[in-house]
Order: structure tokens, then sequence, then C-alpha cells
């Protein structure tokens, strides 16, 4: 077993089979998605009561859950992916972090968008600097900020070490600056904004959230797998393998 | 080991006395940035009384992130950094010694001149004597969290303005409480202490992990 | 099927949001595919110009 884990560690090995995987990852991901906004939408009441009573627009929730559980799961895949690359010394490790870096900050944005949208018409405003709101926000620069730092550094090994760094300390900081805006008074931690617990949720809604977030997770693997391919052929562009890949691509 | 960081921290502040231009201009750029919320917000006495806890910290952080560039710059620049990472001394303490200077170089003077600002937004004894201790607490913190980033960003083009990016939303922990402390302490002074337990705490934390972080970031950043 | 277009009349808010995820997945999966058309070209570009140089 030990073997098989790092014969896939070779950006020669990996390039091949990420190839293989990512259509269907897509795949996948169309198919799960339009299942789950399918049922989201037609099997699900166009209203609801209850104590937090919402009208047609809380369809936005697919998406919007969706997008913000992506967006902090694929924080961790890159924190994870960095911690891996320090540990091992892996080249392949950086270029995963950061491959899924972008696609992270992309559904950031999207959690934002959608929020604001799904804010308007329930409460009133486009942005209201609530907890959840803010904490988002606050990941969407946290994403930047590892983007920009990657960017900024010419050389390749310098970059993804000190990106690897800082998305650590990122992840460490998560849940104090997370804690910190949603409890900034100590004394009354207890009552705070709307608690919506899952069991609550109607089965149908659930099974769409759920159902989406997959789509998002499965287009997620797609996009990054795209991503450190490129990455693998830019960054071993004077490999034999890489000649021999082209030949059969037929260069162009 | 502890005379390695007092001989770094002598080295530190001696350095920065013939240059003290580099601490003034900190401390300005503190005074400045909290005078103009004024003239932006308008001086209503009750709404500066209200903004003020919060302004005075943003400025704090502000003028705190500019002076963090400095921090290894010159060391970086003459070679020096490169010399201190190769002594037989662990880095982290090298690295503590450095942020420490720079702390009563660049922090202190905050902490000693927010009482001023703090009277310009009208706030009362008890307040500004919690603000001084929150400050005091508080911007070590960002020193030694702001250390990472510089040693992540040394010899960047653009990079202050990276540094910025980096640093301040991990800054906002500190902020949120700092702010909150004083804003709590116009209302009921009993309800500070656990603003300044969890300000303490943020301190503790720092100081132990903030050295080694910035140490292998340094390595990262010199090689 | 007015009916699910019109989404109770908050039709704006609900399409904008879904219209917005298609458009930023979408875009980022043509946008990687054309980094790696580029960088394909790139690269057999650079390997022509060296095997050339060789046989020079």
């Amino acid at each position: 077993m030990k073997r098989h884990w790092f014969h896939f560690s070779a950006p020669s090995t990996f390039y091949s089979l990420a190839g293989r995987m990512t259509p269907w990852f897509l795949a996948l991901a169309v198919i799960t998605g339009l299942i789950s906004l399918y049922w989201g939408f037609f099997e699900t009441p166009d209203r609801l009561g209850g104590s937090n009573p919402q009208k047609e627009y809380y369809r936005i929730i697919f998406v919007h859950v969706g997008s913000a559980w992506m967006s902090m799961w694929l924080y961790v895949v890159v924190a994870g992916w960095s911690a891996l690359g320090l540990v091992f010394n892996t080249r392949l490790s950086y270029m995963m972090a950061v491959s899924v870096a972008p696609t992270g900050a992309i559904f950031t944005f999207l959690a934002l968008f959608t929020g604001a949208f799904w804010g308007k018409p329930s409460w009133g405003t486009w942005w209201d600097w609530d907890p959840r709101l803010t904490s988002e926000l606050v990941l969407f620069f946290l994403y930047v900020g590892y983007l920009a730092l990657h960017s900024a550094i010419d050389d390749a090994r310098r970059a993804d070490r000190a990106a690897a760094l800082l998305a650590i300390v990122g992840l460490v900081m998560v849940p104090v600056i997370f804690w910190s805006i949603n409890c900034p008074d100590p004394n009354q931690c207890a009552a705070l904004h709307q608690r919506s617990s899952m069991s609550d949720i109607d089965g149908n809604i659930l099974f769409g959230m759920l159902g989406l977030t997959f789509a998002f997770w499965m287009y997620s693997f797609a996009t990054s797998f795209m991503r450190v391919r490129s990455i693998i052929l830019e960054r071993e562009a004077d490999t034999t393998w890489v000649a021999e890949q082209l030949q059969k691509e037929g260069v162009r | 080991m502890f005379r390695t960081f007092l001989v770094i921290l002598r080295r530190d502040i001696t350095l920065a006395m013939r240059r003290r231009t580099d601490v003034l201009t900190t401390l300005f750029f503190f005074v400045i940035v909290a005078s103009l919320f004024p003239l932006g917000v308008g001086s209503e006495k009750e709404m500066l009384r209200f903004l003020g806890p919060g302004v005075v910290w943003v400025a704090a952080l502000l003028a705190s992130m500019l002076a963090l560039e400095r921090l290894f710059a010159s060391d970086h620049a003459d070679g020096t950094l490169e010399q201190m990472m190769l002594t037989p001394q662990p880095l982290s303490v090298l690295v503590l010694g450095k942020i420490c200077a720079h702390w009563l170089l660049t922090g202190l003077p905050l902490v000693l001149v927010a009482p001023l600002i703090g009277l310009q937004y009208h706030l009362d004894g008890m307040p500004l004597a919690v603000m001084m201790l929150a400050l005091l607490i508080g911007t070590p913190v960002l020193s030694l969290i702001g250390a990472i980033g510089a040693a992540l960003t040394l010899g960047l083009r653009g990079g202050g303005i990276l540094l910025s990016l980096l640093v301040l939303p991990l800054y906002i922990p500190v902020l949120v409480y700092g702010s909150g402390a004083v804003a709590v302490s116009t209302i009921d002074l009993a309800d500070v202490q656990p603003f300044m337990a969890l300000l303490g705490a943020f301190l503790v934390l720092a100081l132990a992990f903030s050295p080694l972080a910035t140490a292998a970031a340094l390595r990262i950043s010199v090689e | 099927m007015m009916e699910f277009l019109a989404q109770g009349g908050f039709a704006f808010y609900v399409w904008s949001c879904y219209g917005m995820a298609v458009l930023l997945l979408a875009s980022e999966i043509l946008a990687l595919r054309k980094r790696r058309r580029t960088i394909l070209a790139r690269v057999g570009r650079l390997k022509r110009m060296r095997d050339a140089e060789e046989q020079a």
C-alpha cells in the first residue's frame, strides 16, 4: 500500500491519472447537480411557514449553502496539501494546494453573491454584517491573500513553500477569527443569531442542499485536476516524459 | 539563550535610534489616521464617543502593519539576516528579540499616545485606562502575527501592500476584542475582564508560536 | 413552466444566483481549457526550437 501511495506522487504518473479521472468527475458533477436542482425546485413546497417563514426565493439556499460549504472545505484541503508538502517535501502536494485554491475562492465569491441576493428579498438588505456573511468575507480575503502571495514570488519553490505556510497559519487562525466575529462580546455569547439546526429542515430541501454540495465537490475535483495538469506541464516542460506527452497529443 | 535575546534586542534598538524618524513616522501616521475619521464622518460628540474605540484600534492596526516592513528589510538587504540564520542560536530566539525591539519602538509609542486620541474622541478616564491596557496587550500580538507576514513577503516587490492583504484578516480577533473591551468599559467596567483574558490568551499563544512560524517563514524566504 | 420561471415574483433574485453560478463555473472550465492549450502550444514551440538547435 505504501508503494502505491507514493507511486502517484510523481507528477508524471499523476498527470495521466488525473487526466483519466477528470471527465468522470465532471459528468458526476453535472448529473448530481441536475438531479439535486430538480429535486430542490420541484419536490419542495413553494413557501415555507414556521418560525422562519420564507417565500419562493428560499430556493437560493441550494447554491448558497453548497458554495459556502465548499469554500470552507476547500480551504481545509488547501491547508492539508500544504502540510503534506511541507512535511514530505513532495512537489505534487504543493501543486495540488495551488490548484485547489482558485476554485475555493470562486465558491467563496459565489457564497457571498448568493447570500446577498437571498438577503435582499428576505431581510430587505443586500448586505448585513451578519457573523456568517462577515466570516465568509474574511475567508475570501484569506484565499485572495494566498493566491496573491503565491503569484508574487517568482521562484516556484519559494512560492510553494511560502504559500503553504500561509495556508496553515490561516487555517489555525480561521476558528479564532470566525469565533471572534460570531461572539464579539464574551459576556453574552450564548444568545446569537438564528441557529438553524439540520434536523429541522424538510427532507426534500436537505436532499437538494446535500446533493448540490456533492455536485460542487465533484466539480472541484475536476477543476483541480485540470489545473494541476497545466501546472505540471508548465513546470516539467524540460523533461522527456513531457516531450513524449506532446507527441501523443499532437504538437500544435 | 536569554543573553542572545538581549543582545539582539539591544542591537535593534540601537540601530533604530540612529534613525529616529522611522519611529516617529509610525506614531504620526497613527495620529493622522485617527484625526481623519471625524473629518470624514462629522464631529458630533456622541457619535465620536461611540466610534472612538474602533477607530483607535483600526488606526493602531494600520500603523502597526505599516511598520512591519522594516522588521527584516534592512537586515535582509545587507546580508545580516543570513548571518543570523547561520548562527548556532535558535532562530526563533533571535526573531523574538527583533520582534520585541520592533514593538518597543512602534507599538509601545502607540500605547502611550492613544489616550490623547481617546480624548479627541471624548472618552473618559476609565475607558482611556482600559484602552491603554488593551493596546498594551494587543499591540505585541499584532507585532508577533505581523512578523510572520513580514518574513513571508521578504524582498518581494509590492511587498507592503501584499503584506497588508495577508496580515489584516489575521488581525481581526485582536481588533474585535480590543475595541470591544474599550466599548464595554464605557458601560460597565466589570464586563471588561473576559475581553482582557482573551487578549492575554492571544498574547501567550502568539509568544509561543509566532517566533517558530516566523523562523520557518524566514528559512523559506532566504534560501 | 411560466410559474417555474417566475419563482413567485422573485425571478430576478433566484435566477441571478443560478446564473452567476453557471457563469462562474463554466468560465472556470473554459479558462482552464484555454490555459492548457496555451501551455501545450508554448511547450511544443520550445521543444521544436530546442530540437532544431540540436540538429544544427
